[in-house]
């Protein structure tokens, strides 16, 4: 037996913690990472958009990476941590990926999963996990983010048929989906709808000018009057509690997507410092910027410990809600930190597209701010430890 | 029809290789292991062949240390139908002749009608186990494959050389190695992981395979590394600016260099 070393990739050997399976799937997810993101990443964020998006949903779903965690209907049933590493590969190559993954599996195929009719699951769950169908969730507005219970999208009965009004805003997938989940107000409180893109009355602009998450889709919708049989309302989901359900499990897979990002920045400036060279030796050399590439990895190893740690207890069903909070609070601000430092190592590279940190950088200013703001998971979790609420 | 495709498992190219200055061998523990890319290619042939022809079963056999198991893992995942890995300590440091030996009597174990390779390692970089199979197996070879065709008992492969193209025709069984830019190799996916588990994997020793240890290993190697120098770090950069003569000043380092 060899004396135990460390491994500069792996500084706690974090690697051991997962099993066989695990780190087989992690290796499926990296390759496809490497090979169908990483080569076009940069062209697609400075175009603002994936003309083959429709092609790459396929592959993902050919992955397998579509409601990967979610069980039958042609979804693949792996575990928490399978999901939570699969993101973690995925958003090392873009966080508009990962977004997409997130948005598909965890907020649209899951919303129709756990709340949807026998005929929604049939009508929607095999297409979206084979990518030949897109989903999208509107439960933002343009007056209604950190405070979606005071939405103003109505749902109101006509005979037997809904009719929809309103508007959602920053929603993913919006305008290049075939289904949206609606989240509207109705006399009995809110409601989810199951709303083909095809319906009179639905349209989905797409919201232009971002500077982050460029390569991903964000949209508005715009429901004017959109008439839907009863059929389409998500029959189990009663209450905001609902969509909020499907919130923390899409944070569940973004507190290890944003140590993906993170590893990519730390990755690229490590590299970077050990090869350029200033004042006669390389910048990896002076105590300032040792110090920087130390904290950030010790700040990314935490965040992947706290990742797993989370998804072990996702698998064993002891996951509290605040403890998602917990890790979106943490790990997607310290991803954040982590690209601002690697960006300055890069000096004046650090700004350009050609490497990936501003990149990931501007997407994180993205992660963020939805799936719950610092502040409210501040909030959630200020509430859990003092026992009083704080948000109004 | 049975298809055997060997598979190396090789440093991954993106994580850094050394040699173990004890035995100048390739330090395993040092660098990740990954299935040699070129292989992926074979498997990749070996599925479209089984896909087209319906009837067949495609075997991947690995020899290397127990590591050597998460390739073959991935070829199985990727759609292969049986692993088989030859693992014995005695094993260390062979050189191809002897990796030769003991793939061939391992594939005439196994039974084949085609054997599938990568071009070369991506490690060593020889070159030469096509043709060293073919001539232990006492069969055909088609090396530098960029198309495989098969009908019946009768092969077909377009060869890639620097000089030409050539149609070559041979009868199974064969042996052929092929490039990269004969097709584009699936990724494994998450269904393909879980189903792998399930496929029949089996591990063969020298023993198994009737060959005595002292005939493989590094003591029975035909060449011995005595010494290795790392490449020395990066740094130490020659700027040529151009003074109209860039191009031949250039050619002139790549030859001192011995890289033309
Ligand atoms: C790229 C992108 C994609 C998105 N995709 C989707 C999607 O698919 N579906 C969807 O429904 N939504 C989506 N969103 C919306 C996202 O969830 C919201 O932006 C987020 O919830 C914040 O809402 P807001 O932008 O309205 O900010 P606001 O709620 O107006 O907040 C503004 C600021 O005030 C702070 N604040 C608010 N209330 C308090 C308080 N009580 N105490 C202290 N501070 C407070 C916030 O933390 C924030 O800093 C997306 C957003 C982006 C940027």
């Amino acid at each position: 037996m060899s004396d135990p070393r460390v491994t500069p990739d792996d500084l706690l050997g974090i690697d051991d913690l997962l099993s066989d399976d695990e780190r087989a799937v992690r290796a499926a997810a990296r390759e496809f990472s490497r090979r169908l993101i990483a080569p076009q990443i940069a062209e697609w964020f400075e175009n603002g958009g994936i003309p083959t998006m429709r092609d790459l949903a396929g592959e993902l779903g050919r992955l397998g990476a579509l409601g990967m965690h979610l069980r039958g209907y042609g979804c693949a049933g792996l575990s928490a941590v399978d999901y939570g590493l699969t993101c973690l590969e995925l958003e090392a190559g873009d966080s508009a990926i990962r977004s997409f993954v997130s948005v598909q599996g965890s907020l649209a195929m899951y919303a129709i999963w756990r709340y949807g009719s026998a005929e929604q699951k049939q009508q929607w769950l095999p297409a979206m996990a084979a990518g030949a169908a897109i989903g999208c969730f509107g439960l933002t507005e343009p007056d209604h983010g950190s405070d979606p219970g005071s939405m103003r999208t109505t749902a109101r009965r006509d005979g037997a048929d809904w009719l929809l009004t309103g508007r959602k805003a920053w929603i993913t997938n919006g305008s290049i989906a075939d289904v949206a989940i609606v989240w509207a107000r109705t006399d009995e409180g809110i409601r989810g709808f199951v709303v083909p893109t095809t319906t009179p009355g639905f349209s989905a602009p797409e919201i232009k000018h971002k500077l982050s998450l460029r390569a991903s889709v964000t949209s508005e919708l715009v429901l004017d009057d959109v008439r839907l049989p009863a059929s389409a309302e998500l029959p189990t989901a009663k209450g905001l509690g609902a969509p909020l359900s499907c919130l923390n499990e899409a944070r569940y897979g973004i507190v290890w997507g944003a140590i993906g990002a993170a590893r990519t920045a730390y990755e690229t400036a490590l590299s970077y410092a050990t090869t350029r060279t200033q004042f006669g030796k390389p910048i990896a050399g002076f105590q300032l910027t040792q110090a920087k590439l130390v904290d950030m990895a010790v700040e990314l190893n935490k965040g992947l410990l706290l990742a797993l740690h989370l998804g072990r207890r996702k698998d064993a069903g002891t996951l509290a809600p605040e403890q998602v909070s917990f890790g979106k609070l943490n790990n997607t601000r310290s991803a954040l930190e982590i690209c601002r430092t690697a960006r300055g190592i890069l000096g004046a590279n650090g700004i350009s597209l050609d490497f990936p940190v501003i990149r990931h950088m501007a997407n994180l200013e993205s992660v963020l701010t939805y799936e719950g703001t610092v502040e409210m998971h501040t909030l959630v979790l200020g509430q859990a430890i003092t026992g009083v609420a704080a948000f109004r | 029809m049975k298809i055997v495709v060997c598979v190396k498992q090789v440093p991954d190219t993106w994580s850094e290789k050394r040699l173990d200055p004890a035995d100048q061998t390739l330090d395993r523990a040092a660098a990740d292991g990954v299935i040699d890319e070129l292989d992926t290619y074979a498997v990749e042939e070996a599925l479209k062949l089984k896909e087209s022809l319906g009837d067949a079963t495609v075997v991947v056999l690995a020899m290397g240390p127990a590591g050597a198991a998460e390739s073959l893992r991935k070829a199985l995942s990727m759609g292969a139908d049986e692993a088989v890995h030859i693992v014995d300590d005695a094993l260390h440091g062979s050189d191809a002749l002897a990796t030769s030996l003991v793939l061939a009597k391992a594939i005439e174990q196994i039974g084949y009608d085609l054997v599938l390779l990568g071009s070369e390692s991506t490690d060593a970089r020889m070159g030469v186990m096509a043709a060293m199979l073919a001539e232990r197996l006492g069969v055909p070879q088609a090396t530098l494959a960029s198309g495989v065709a098969v009908d019946g008992t009768s092969l077909r492969v377009t060869r890639m050389t620097s000089a030409a193209q050539e149609e070559v025709a041979a009868t199974l069984p064969a042996v052929v190695s092929v490039l990269e830019k004969i097709n584009e190799p699936r990724y494994p996916s998450f269904k393909g992981i879980m189903a792998a588990k399930s496929k029949p994997t089996s591990t063969l020793s020298l023993a198994d395979l009737g060959i005595d240890a002292s005939s493989v290993g590094l003591a029975a190697a035909a060449t011995k590394v005595l010494d290795s120098t790392a490449r020395p770090p990066r740094g130490e950069r020659t700027i040529i600016k151009d003074d109209g003569d860039a191009g031949a000043r250039i050619a002139d380092f790549l030859a001192s260099r011995k890289l033309l």
